[in-house]
């Protein structure tokens, strides 16, 4: 059975008086231990279906599971507890509270769960030793690079070991350099922690990293060959 | 729960619009401080007034001394009454008094005239009162016009210096001595000899007698004994629920006054506190939908956002009790609206005020708060991660 699955899924925005269908009938499987490239134009619904898997948009028709949980029939408060140890997100713009240090900041959702202050602090050290950034813990987001920034997020949304991990344009606002770092930190991530994940990219060197590469235009899934991957 | 640290630091990122927002408040607080130290100050000063020990008659119906008049006879009946303690002389602790009002007019402004109580006493007053002492000069000698001055007046009218010559009722006195009475609204008085004032005054007529209680537990009995003597016709009150009474009125107006300008000017530190949250959470919006995709659930952002908003509101709270503080001990005087008497209190800032501000100033951090909080709370992720 597969990790996520997503079943004749229609969503549509209002915009003023217009309506926009991004999805129309949609279905998608997603299995564990995968790492899924969602590639497309802008517009194209790619930030919409992570934003469906993680339970913060709802779909106007269909269903969307993960794990067996049926996301899109969850309440706002059921959602919140699901998410907090089912969803790893990083964002585009990492989105670290700049108030809080980078250890403060991973910390965040283990103050959601019941695990001692010493457990918390082991799982937080550990997270941010895999991410590479152990001396960088007391470290407030200003005084880390852009892509210590996106590492300190990435240790973020695994600290609680969710189910599945989505990354909405990780690299996006990152050099070549800090690019490639996050990227093989996420393979690392899938290949020896079998972590689930799932990055929506508009860049093929990034999409080319994972295992499967999958193309929404016009609310349609192509899945394409991996071209340069196959090399690898 | 979202770190109390996250808040906090955050509160310090903006140090402007949070001192702002504070010294709004504080302002509201100190005001409030200060009024309501005000109306303690008087109540306290009436409440020390009276000795829960002493027993004040008056004629029946009369509710204060000045309308009431007992002639010599009410005053013979009522020293040779069981009750009465009697002191080391074997005389009974008694004090029949002369009250009246003089209008005297004020050192700083010679045109303000203020009407201040004269008190005709028997040497017995002196023990009656135990809390009355003489602090500098000798008390006026039986048979002469001589007076003390309480200390509240000595610094507020002229003339009223050890040795120098008062005027009033047509006659000179001089003073001879000045007293203490433990803040109390005997302070505020001028105390002379009852047989020297009766007749330049009334004439032949006390306005109240005051004795001591042998036993301090026996004054509802007392009090019904001489009520139902049919020789005369008096009222017998315990002497500090009386003048406790009397404060009640103008205490109860100054208390008024504290909430009702406190309230209209705590709506604008409220709007204020509105204001610096509304802008905050809009600035933070995508901190708050990272909060909420992490899985914290929306009523813990309410309850973040409240605790930033009564976070600011203490700081505001603590520098309205600084404001407010030098305000202790300060004098000032004011119309007793029972006895129509001028009498001098201090404000009085005490720690359970300062603590009912600092409450205050949490209340309208939460009350400005909640709104903001609740849009907070209420953001769809989506649009503030956008």
């Amino acid at each position: 059975m597969a990790l996520v699955e997503i079943r004749d899924v229609d969503k549509s925005f209002q915009r003023d008086t217009q309506r926009i269908d991004v999805f129309t009938g949609l279905t998608l499987d997603i299995d564990a231990g995968s790492f899924t490239a969602l590639m497309g134009p802008s517009g194209s619904g790619k930030s919409t279906l992570l934003n469906l898997i993680a339970g913060l948009d709802k779909p106007t028709r269909g269903t969307v599971r993960v794990g067996g949980a049926e996301v899109s029939a969850m309440s706002p408060g059921q959602l919140a507890a699901w998410r907090s140890s089912n969803i790893g997100f990083v964002f585009q713009s990492f989105n670290l509270l700049p108030v809080l240090t980078a250890y403060q900041n991973v910390e965040l959702p283990l103050l959601l769960t019941r695990l001692s202050g010493r457990e918390r602090n082991e799982r937080v050290k550990i997270a941010l030793d895999v991410v590479g950034l152990a001396d960088r813990a007391d470290h407030y987001p200003r005084q880390l690079s852009g892509g210590q920034e996106q590492r300190t997020a990435i240790a973020r949304a695994i600290v609680a070991d969710p189910t599945v991990m989505l990354l909405d344009e990780p690299t996006g606002q990152l050099d070549a350099k800090s690019s490639q770092e996050v990227l093989t930190l996420l393979q690392r991530l899938n290949n020896e922690f079998n972590k689930t994940i799932i990055i929506v990219t508009h860049d093929a060197h990034a999409a080319e990293r994972a295992k499967t590469i999958l193309h929404l235009e016009k609310g349609d899934l192509i899945e394409k060959p991996r071209v340069a991957a196959a090399a690898r | 729960m979202i770190p109390i640290a996250y808040n906090v630091r955050s509160v310090v990122q903006r140090p402007v619009s949070t001192a702002l927002t504070a010294l709004g408040v504080g302002l509201v607080v100190a005001v409030f401080i200060g009024m309501l130290a005000l109306a303690n100050g008087f109540s306290a000063a009436l409440a020390k007034t009276g000795s829960s020990r002493n027993v004040l008659v008056l004629r029946k119906g009369a509710d204060s001394e000045l309308s009431s008049g007992l002639g010599r006879d009410v005053s013979s009946i009522v020293a040779a009454d069981p009750h009465v303690a009697t002191g080391a002389d074997g005389r009974p602790l008694v004090s029949p008094e002369v009250y009246v009002l003089i209008p005297l007019a004020k050192s700083f402004d010679t045109t303000q005239i203020a009407n201040v109580v004269a008190r005709g006493i028997s040497d017995q007053a002196w023990q009656v009162r135990n809390n009355v002492t003489v602090t500098a000069g000798q008390k006026p000698t039986s048979g002469r016009p001589e007076v003390c001055v309480g200390s509240r007046l000595t610094k507020r009218f002229p003339h009223t210096g050890i040795g120098q010559t008062l005027h009033f009722a047509g006659r000179d006195w001089s003073v001879t001595c000045h007293f203490t009475a433990a803040g109390s609204a005997f302070e505020s008085e001028i105390w002379g000899e009852n047989e020297q004032f009766m007749p330049v005054f009334r004439g032949e007529v006390f306005q109240s007698i005051t004795f001591r209680l042998k036993d301090p537990g026996s004054f509802a009995e007392a009090q019904r004994a001489l009520q139902a003597d049919k020789r005369m016709t008096v009222d017998a009150h315990r002497e500090s629920e009386f003048y406790a009474q009397q404060s009640q009125l103008l205490g109860r107006i100054l208390s008024f006054l504290a909430v009702m300008i406190t309230g209209i000017m705590a709506v604008g530190a409220v709007f204020g506190a509105i204001n610096t949250m509304y802008a905050a959470i809009a600035s933070r919006a995508p901190e708050i939908g990272v909060l909420l995709t992490l899985g914290f659930r929306p009523w813990t952002v309410l309850v973040s956002f409240l605790a930033e908003s009564a976070f600011i509101a203490a700081i505001g709270g603590l520098l309205g009790c600084l404001f407010s503080l030098p305000l202790n001990g300060i004098v000032t005087s004011t119309t007793n609206w029972s006895s129509f008497s001028e009498i001098a209190f201090s404000f009085r800032v005490t720690p359970a005020l300062l603590l009912v501000g600092l409450v205050f100033a949490v209340v309208m951090g939460i009350v400005g708060g909640f709104f903001p909080a609740l849009r907070a709370a209420r953001l769809q992720v989506v649009q503030a991660l956008r």
